[in-house]
């Protein structure tokens, strides 16, 4: 995306020039949603689930023994509803609401990379859970929930599904876990650390919803929630000294087992060639008498 | 093979889709048993409940959860209630349609009675065997569920379509009885609180479930350009969509984004005015049954999936549009 290349280029040089002018300018333009009364130091933890995934930009390709989509020699990066998580856990720590931002993952080696992403973005720390072989939701949410138990956030965000398997599982299966209350497909988020709830928009067929959830609490993110940012050189080579934490399944006394089995992946049905017609009356003629849907 | 089949209504009727999740149900088996779980509270939850008796012949039963824990869709309650059911009846599948209802809630129960659930499921092969797309539609995975437990499914109601609830079949009708929620208990009351619900343009329908969608992409060149695009939506009682070029130029919202990563919609008649066909937004509109493409350049990526394209200037071809169309009926 050229749009998003321009921008990059135009952070690191804002980045180049003074640090205090480029927050500045980063609150001019993303008015932080939440109401900061409470500007002293909060305990408050916060925990963000992160996904590496094919490039949301990559035009995928199904593997000929349809065994899967091709991922080697493609670019990944972070799932874009990961990213928006991510930003809104640092928004809310930035307000002075919580103090820490832990980003984790699971997956293969590789997955280091998408914490590294997020830890330049401006994560604390992170920590990755090591595994091998297809992972699926229901495993992910019993680590989630291993990862909880040891770390004890506030709040665990993550994105609403990841652009690969597009399950939309995960939060909900990890508030389920742990008996918390669940703010999926959130637009807006608000804190309120007096009275340790949150207030979430969320996003439903139709309109709006808005909750109130008691802390801790599972939020999902959709799109409309913020811009996420992107890493400034510093911060990236900062990110290079913050600390991975490393697990494995067996560390955090959860078995991964699978109750469904990927058969196979196809292509879909190409569409059949359609027809350019000459003018609006052709096109009118077309859509009652031979489409009939007008 | 029984299925619980997790509907849900408005007011006093039963949704459309909650009729398409039937429509699935019956093609997992010939010999299926269909019970229907609704739930909230008041008068107009047992109205809907005996629309429902009779929606379909298949339905068996029709199961009644009444209790001000269910006056709204929350997914603590919901979910603690499709695992109640599911043990009392065990059925060995649980359906609900792929909304933002059942995407909310159907997750959390899985999580509860320990499987994964499968969800935007488009196809059913064997009551073991489903198809659900991946990459955003790129993609079409063919998915075994191997557990041991219930199989949870969501299913998108495009997929299996149905005609309009008509309510002259009584003789149909399934017999209606109370969920005993006695053993409910009530851990999970109050962590989460209903506020408010705030309703989208009520003379337009919602982009996810709309029939027709007019789109329109950077090509509009701005918001006040745009309206043209809402203004034939009117005319055709259609769902407007917009692509992330148009909503990333501040044309309109982003909840109009229809794309990979914004909505993923299948209407009858899907009309692209001024829309180049990125990847990323093909991927949000390519199960649609009829595309239309009106673009300014013969090359746009669009027309190798529209239907019907028209190579144009959109700036005359939408007043014509406008002025030709006849008015929805």
């Amino acid at each position: 995306m050229p749009l998003r290349n321009i921008s990059l280029l135009l952070t690191l040089i804002l980045s180049s020039l003074s640090h205090h002018n480029r927050s500045s300018n980063f609150n001019l333009f993303n008015p932080l949603p939440f109401h900061s009364h409470t500007h002293h130091r909060s305990s408050m933890k916060i925990m963000v689930a992160i996904k590496r995934v094919v490039d949301y930009a990559v035009k995928i390709r199904v593997k000929s023994d349809k065994s899967g989509v091709e991922t080697q020699n493609v670019k990944m990066s972070m799932n874009p509803f990961c990213e928006i998580a991510l930003e809104e856990a640092l928004r809310i720590k930035e307000s002075g609401l919580a103090s820490e931002v832990v980003a984790v993952t699971m997956g293969m080696k590789q997955s280091v990379d998408t914490l590294r992403t997020g830890l330049a973005m401006g994560a604390d720390r992170a920590i990755h859970v090591e595994t091998s072989g297809q992972l699926y939701p229901l495993s992910v949410a019993k680590l989630l929930r291993a990862l909880v138990e040891l770390e004890k956030p506030g709040l665990l965000i993550l994105g609403k599904q990841a652009i690969d398997d597009d399950c939309n599982q995960t939060g909900q299966m990890v508030a389920g876990l742990l008996n918390w209350p669940q703010g999926t497909f959130a637009s807006k988020v608000v804190l309120d650390k007096e009275k340790q709830v949150v207030t979430v928009d969320r996003e439903v067929d139709g309109g709006l919803e808005t909750l109130c959830l008691d802390l801790p609490a599972v939020i999902t993110t959709d799109l409309r929630l913020n811009q996420p940012r992107y890493a400034t050189l510093p911060n990236i080579m900062k990110a290079k000294s913050k600390v991975i934490k490393k697990f494995t399944p067996q560390d955090l006394n959860v078995e991964i087992k699978s109750d469904i089995e990927e058969v196979q992946v196809t292509e879909p049905p190409k569409r059949k060639a359609g027809v350019i017609v000459s003018s609006v009356d052709e096109l009118i003629d077309k859509l009652k008498n031979e489409a009939r849907v007008i | 093979i029984s299925t619980l089949v997790l509907a849900e209504h408005e007011g006093s009727s039963l949704k459309i889709q909650s009729v398409s999740a039937v429509k699935a149900a019956k093609s997992l088996s010939k010999d299926n048993s269909i019970s229907l779980l609704l739930a909230g509270s008041g008068p107009g939850l047992h109205e809907a409940a005996a629309q429902a008796a009779s929606c379909d012949p298949s339905v068996s039963q029709v199961l009644v959860a009444d209790s001000d824990e269910f006056s709204h869709p929350l997914a603590e309650p919901w979910a603690k209630l499709v695992r109640l059911v599911q043990q009392k009846g065990g059925y060995s599948h649980v359906i609900t349609t792929s909304g933002s209802f059942g995407k909310n809630i159907m997750p959390r129960a899985a999580a509860l009675l320990d499987v994964s659930p499968i969800t935007d499921v488009t196809g059913i092969s064997e009551p073991h065997l489903f198809v659900r797309p991946i990459y955003a539609g790129n993609a079409l995975c063919t998915v075994r569920y191997t557990g041991v437990g219930p199989c949870l499914l969501t299913i998108r109601a495009t997929s299996f379509p149905v005609s309009p609830i008509t309510s002259d079949s009584k003789s149909n009708e399934a017999s209606i009885s109370q969920v005993d929620l006695s053993t409910f208990g009530e851990d999970s009351v109050g962590k989460s609180r209903y506020v408010k619900h705030t309703s989208q343009d009520i003379e337009r329908p919602d982009l996810g479930n709309a029939r027709v969608v007019i789109t329109g992409g950077r090509a509009l060149k701005s918001a006040e350009n745009f309206k043209m695009i809402e203004k034939l939506a009117e005319k055709l009682g259609a769902a407007v969509g917009a692509t992330r070029a148009a909503v990333d130029a501040g044309y309109v919202p982003n909840d109009l984004q229809v794309g990979q990563t914004g909505k993923i919609v299948a209407p009858e008649l899907y009309m692209a005015f001024g829309v180049s066909g990125a990847i990323q937004h093909l991927a949000g509109m390519r199960d649609s049954k009829y595309i239309v493409a009106v673009n300014k350049d013969a090359d746009a990526p669009i027309f190798q999936v529209a239907d019907y394209g028209l190579v144009g200037d959109i700036f005359d071809v939408i007043p014509e549009l406008l002025e030709k169309l006849p008015e929805k009926k």
